[in-house]
């Protein structure tokens, strides 16, 4: 075999799902060394720099987003059976969950209700107005719900997607700081509240920072999503028309 | 190892199957949360046989949020002219929810003695 130009292998290369598929776990990998070497600094968020790192890549190298997802998916797809593995803390932590059923119960309405009627009644006092605002609606819920959710209440599904992202950061990086900040120790409430505000990407957060934690944040993301689902489409236009109309 | 990887794509794809069919508005995966977790209240050794697997999948449940922020980047310009009310209503909204969340969580663990 003759050795080919370089210009050949990266036009192979591109074309191949492993260069991308390498590339996510290279990003990821140097966003949570750069987590570490910061001393755990909550906006040096791993998912915020290996983001940021591949858009960066992905507009240097001219990739659309398609040819990276190709290689991406296998990581993406892995979110199914990840949410599946989410009964095994919840088992292990079964104990500690029965004897805190009403707090978690009634912290699983007031942050769902919470999340809800501030996005709208924010969004509303900023001059957001109608599918907008609906699509805001369901932000702190788990990406495949909060999409069937945003379109059954007439909201955009594509910007419910991406505000549900944002939100998942925001809370994966704000939640830390702004728990310390009020001295709140006990690990179950501060699981379930950040599982309920900012669902998988809260709870893969609360997973680094305490097992307990990551048990109730599944809880909170799991509960979440089925409470909103039911409530959002009552609430949300309600609420919309009431500050709108 | 294998052997651990179907029991969770056999929950998920239960619950993927439970969802459609019976028109759920949750999405499969969380119902195959619930089918794995009735599964170890039945069996308990099950939990030992698969924690190794599922401890690495969530140790880095993070990285699988990846590709889909990276999705978000592309689709920035979605936000459109309403960019930062969106965002601030975003910011403001999650740190509300998240203090009414723990709040309440703390207030009623004392009222039914099951602070810790």
């Amino acid at each position: 075999m003759t050795p080919a130009d370089p210009a050949e292998i990266w036009t192979y290369l591109r074309q191949d799902p492993l260069l991308w598929l390498t590339a996510t776990l290279v990003a990821y990998s140097l966003g949570d060394l750069a987590f570490r070497r910061s001393g755990r600094r909550p906006l040096v968020n791993p998912v915020l720099v290996a983001v940021a790192l591949l858009a960066v890549l992905l507009r240097v190298t001219g990739t659309p987003y398609e040819r990276y997802f190709d290689g991406a998916q296998f990581v993406h797809f892995m979110l199914g059976p990840a949410t599946v593995a989410l009964a095994v803390p919840l088992y292990a932590n079964l104990r500690l969950i029965r004897s805190a059923f009403w707090p978690m119960l009634a912290a699983l309405a007031a942050g769902s209700v919470t999340a809800l009627v501030t996005a709208v009644g924010i969004g509303a006092a900023f001059g957001l107005r109608g599918e907008t605002l609906l699509s805001l609606a369901p932000k702190s819920v788990t990406a495949p719900v909060a999409l069937g959710v945003s379109e059954t209440i007439g909201g955009a599904p594509n910007l419910t997607a991406v505000l549900v992202i944002i939100t998942g950061i925001t809370g994966a990086v704000v939640a830390t700081p702004l728990l310390n900040l009020f001295r709140i120790r006990d690990w179950r409430a501060r699981g379930l509240a950040v599982g309920v505000a900012a669902h998988g990407i809260g709870t893969a957060r609360a997973f680094q920072v305490n097992e307990t934690a990551g048990a109730f944040a599944g809880i909170g993301m799991g509960l979440n999503a089925l409470l909103t689902a039911l409530i959002a489409p009552l609430l949300a236009p309600w609420l919309v028309a009431l500050l709108t109309g | 190892m294998i052997v651990n990887l179907v029991v969770l794509l056999a929950c998920q794809l239960s619950g993927e199957v439970a969802a459609r069919g019976l028109g759920l508005p949750v999405p499969g995966p969380v119902i195959g949360m619930a089918l794995l977790f009735a599964a170890l209240v039945l069996r308990p050794k099950l939990a030992e046989r698969i924690a190794p697997t599922t401890s690495g999948l969530l140790a880095h449940l993070s990285l699988l949020f990846v590709p889909a922020g990276v999705g978000v980047v592309g689709h920035l310009d979605t936000l459109g002219r309403d960019g930062v009310a969106l965002i601030a209503a975003l910011l403001l909204s999650t740190v509300a929810a998240i203090l009414a969340g723990v709040w309440v969580f703390l207030a009623v663990a004392r009222l039914t003695g099951a602070s810790e």
